[in-house]
């Protein structure tokens, strides 16, 4: 019973083990119910089958009774909602501060991965966009800032425990901290057209020295020449769709990585 | 029948064809039980459209980009060499969501239950509006003609999913002028709005007939507390149809004249907005859950508390909850939308809604519970289909709570937990809400009574394979399996719990062919069932004390008189255990 027959998939994020133990709460109190009910229901059954008894009681209810099963599961869920809205304002409401923002935006049928590059300004010179290839540091705040060129898209990561839809016209922050390095699939969990399934990228969770070695690569230090590698995204191009998305704050994130260079 | 000393049954000039020809007693008839009927059969027909789509689509899941079997007649570009497009599988889901819906579930609850039972169980001659019930009827066969019809149609029918999201089910036009239809699909999404549009038209002349009559119709001593739950469930059905079914007709226009007059209600681009559409729809969708299983709650609570020949236990407390659970719908509908986007603050206000109304649904199930203690079961086929609505139901309510904790649907939205999810609520409530029905009132509708032996049969093996396909679902839905994908193989993290899609789609196959048994049943039942007495269960409601087979006008000579509710089970006051509503009692005793 531990995770209803261990079926989630391992956690890896901050606020996934707080989401894991809210489900496992739920599982405990709606298994309880569910034996409580459905044995009541058989032992019911058996007992008051026809051949077994033989008239009926004559009864139209219990006004106590009525209170006692009217009132306890309200206080259980409405005990449950105010569990459950804590750890929901400190998941979706209160943003810790970014240690690297990113700007994911989906396209049919890919996810469009947006750096800021070290001047950790977007639709700058130093830009990187790449499709499907999100690559963060281990035990960092990442700011997602979310939207999409065309239809509804959801940015789902499973181990990571976060979902959230990506809208065109709009921009939608999100943000997780990643504490196992590792390769995580980002499916859109969204349908978004025929090419839905399969549309997927890849979340690399780099330690501090695997992701500072990227970062030297993509771009490398003030002095050598700019790499050929590290092609500079032009604002327009990775502008989001839609008139209506809000420019991208001038003050925002931090450089991208601790062991920034220059 | 009804001669000219009864005024009422002239007001509707129903004796005028007491014999009327083939074509008005079984095609354009305005008698309430024929409606019925034809609905029934409306809703039995398409369920196996429905439920055809749900089984291609349970192969593609359990074994991805292969052929499938007996598809050769299915042309490109659905299916090339019998192999299923992406395009084709999203339309398939789509149709089989808004099939069993709008065309199954709704057609046979609300249309067939509701119109064949209204007047015979308030004790009236027919319903308020015979010729509106009529016309009822055939324009909801008119929007199944167009929504079937959109498969043939070039790009196919709908494909952006029963809850058609804009932008995806929109055209996009963008600043540059080029104009992108996301979805691929043509005038299939037209159609589906148009079909919806046209249904719309059809429920909400039904609705209305449905509380006028029973508002004004009731027989004499047949007051709003003695009329049977399933009446209960009927009226605040109808009334919810009238208040929410606008919202989505309007919406749909609001969409329709997006891709085809080039308004921009859900395109950023032109100043609209994409959410609203979510919003507007699900302002509708939740209501619409509860139009989908109020009735079946209300068939289950007059099959328990018969068959426990006993009274039902707190009616006016099951009455009270589904007006408190009607009330609530209206305001839960944010729930679907956790993810959406829509400001977490309003998330956490749905939440708190959400966790409220799952009050009144437990407290019904207590009540059902309590009708069952110290009754005197007895394990008809109707009673064990509404025995198995309830303990379905309980696991449909249960999961429910999962995904009403925002933190939690965080994860499970959009996955399998949810289509298991939907799948308890609807078919292990609302489906086994019709199978209780249609045995427990065939004998009243067709004056025969169905096969017993092929009935138990029936129920088992669908309580069985129902439970094999669907329990499932949840693990996959913890495991993070998406809804609406195409090739889970696709996804290295599902790779793992392919294994449960292979048995799901096995059981499905197992639960179809049950259905088949139903079928047989209800065919061979139908022209040689014993012949029905007319009161076979010894039910106490109204439509038992009228004759088998039911006269135009229903009740002869004389509408009945109520003297007490409707579940005077095992009454102290007769030797019998049962105590129809209309039988007067020496002393005039009228109890409760």
């Amino acid at each position: 019973m531990q995770d209803l027959l261990g079926a989630l998939p391992p956690n890896v994020s901050t606020y996934g083990a707080r989401i894991d133990s809210l489900y496992h709460l739920i599982l405990y109190i709606t298994a309880i119910a569910f034996f409580a009910v459905e044995g009541l229901l058989i032992v019911f059954l058996v007992r008051y089958r026809a051949g077994a008894s033989k008239r009926a009681k004559y009864s139209h209810g219990n006004t106590r009774l009525e209170i006692i099963w009217t009132t306890v599961p309200a206080l259980i869920l409405v005990i449950l909602g105010f569990t459950s809205a804590g750890a929901w304002r400190d998941i979706k409401m209160k943003m810790p501060t970014p240690d690297v923002t990113i700007m994911v935006t989906g396209k049919q049928f890919n996810w469009e991965i947006l750096y800021a590059g070290p001047d950790g300004k977007f639709h700058t010179e130093d830009d990187y966009q790449v499709d499907n290839d999100m690559r963060v540091p281990v035990n960092k705040n990442v700011r997602v800032m979310l939207s999409s060129h065309d239809v509804i898209h959801s940015f789902f990561v499973p181990q990571v425990r976060l979902k959230q839809d990506a809208l065109p016209g709009r921009e939608i922050q999100a943000w997780f901290n990643v504490n196992t390095p590792g390769v995580y699939e980002i499916p859109c969990a969204e349908l978004c057209g025929f090419g839905h399934s399969g549309m997927k990228g890849t979340l690399t969770v780099l330690s501090d020295a695997d992701y500072a070695k990227w970062v030297t690569e993509q771009w490398p230090p003030a002095g050598s020449a700019p790499a050929a590698d590290a092609p500079a995204a032009p604002a327009g191009d990775a502008a989001p769709a839609g008139d209506t998305a809000p420019a991208p704050a001038p003050t925002p994130s931090q450089p991208p990585a601790t062991g920034q260079p220059s | 029948m009804a001669n000219a000393v009864h005024p009422a049954a002239h007001a509707h000039g129903h004796d005028a064809h007491a014999h009327p020809g083939f074509f008005r007693h079984y095609v354009f008839s305005t008698d309430h039980k024929m409606i019925g009927r034809q609905f029934l059969f409306l809703g039995l027909f398409s369920m196996i459209f429905g439920g055809l789509m749900a089984m291609m689509v349970r192969w593609e899941l359990a074994w991805p980009e292969t052929q499938l079997p007996l598809t050769g007649w299915i042309p490109e570009p659905y299916m090339v060499d019998r192999y299923m497009t992406p395009a084709f599988y999203n339309q398939l889901f789509t149709m089989h969501a808004t099939i069993m819906i709008f065309f199954v579930v709704m057609p046979i609850l609300v249309g067939a239950f509701g119109n064949f039972l209204i007047p015979l169980m308030i004790g009236a001659r027919d319903m308020a509006f015979p010729l509106l019930n009529a016309l009822s009827f055939w324009v909801g066969v008119l929007a199944a003609i167009i929504m079937f019809s959109s498969f043939l149609v070039p790009g196919g029918a709908a494909g952006a999913g029963w809850t058609s999201y804009t932008p995806l089910s929109d055209i996009i036009r963008n600043a540059d002028g080029t104009i992108n239809n996301p979805s691929g699909v043509d005038w299939g999404q037209n159609l589906w709005c148009i079909s919806l549009i046209v249904l719309g038209i059809s429920s909400l002349m039904g609705s209305i007939n449905y509380i006028t009559t029973i508002i004004n119709m009731r027989a004499p001593g047949m007051t709003f507390f003695r009329m049977p739950l399933v009446i209960w469930s009927l009226f605040i059905t109808a009334i919810l149809l009238l208040l929410a079914l606008p919202v989505l007709t309007s919406a749909l226009a609001m969409l329709l004249f997006d891709r085809t007059i080039g308004t921009s209600f859900f395109l950023p681009l032109g100043g609209g907005h994409v959410i609203m559409w979510q919003h507007l729809f699900w302002f509708f969708g939740h209501p619409e859950v509860y139009i989908m299983i109020l009735p079946a709650m209300g068939i289950a609570s007059d099959i328990l508390a018969t068959f426990s020949r006993k009274p039902i236990f707190g009616y006016h407390a099951m009455a009270f909850s589904m007006m408190g659970i009607a009330f609530l719908g209206f305001i839960v509908w944010g729930h679907h939308m956790f993810q959406s986007g829509m400001n977490p603050a309003l998330g956490m206000a749905f939440m708190i809604s959400t966790m409220v109304i799952a009050v009144p649904s437990a407290v019904k199930v207590f009540n059902w519970l309590g009708t069952l203690w110290g009754g005197r079961i007895q394990f008809t086929v109707p009673m064990l289909n509404a025995i198995a609505f309830v303990s379905m139901f309980v696991i449909g309510g249960l999961s429910g709570i999962f995904m009403a904790a925002t933190p939690v649907d965080m994860f499970i939205h959009d996955t399998y937990f949810i289509v298991a999810h939907i799948h308890y609520v609807l078919f292990g409530g609302s489906l086994f809400g019709v199978f209780a029905a249609v045995y427990y009132w065939f004998p009243k509708m067709f004056g025969r009574m169905m096969n017993n032996t092929l009935g138990y049969i029936h129920f088992f093996l669908t309580f069985l394979f129902f439970n094999l396909t669907f329990f499932p679902m949840h693990l996959l839905g913890v495991g993070g399996h998406m809804r609406r994908i195409y090739n889970p193989m696709q996804y290295d993290f599902l790779h793992p719990l392919q294994h449960w899609n292979v048995f799901i789609t096995v059981s499905a196959f197992c639960l179809g062919s049950t259905q088949i048994l139903f079928a047989i049943n209800l065919f061979w039942s139908l022209f040689k069932g014993k012949p029905a007495e007319r009161n076979p269960w010894k039910a106490n409601t109204l439509e038992w004390s009228a004759p088998t087979p039911t006269p135009h006008g229903n009740f002869g000579d004389t509408l009945p008189t109520v003297y007490r509710g409707p579940y005077e089970y095992s009454s102290p006051d007769v030797p019998e255990d049962w105590l129809p509503q209309d039988r007067a009692l020496a002393g005039g005793k009228a109890s409760h």
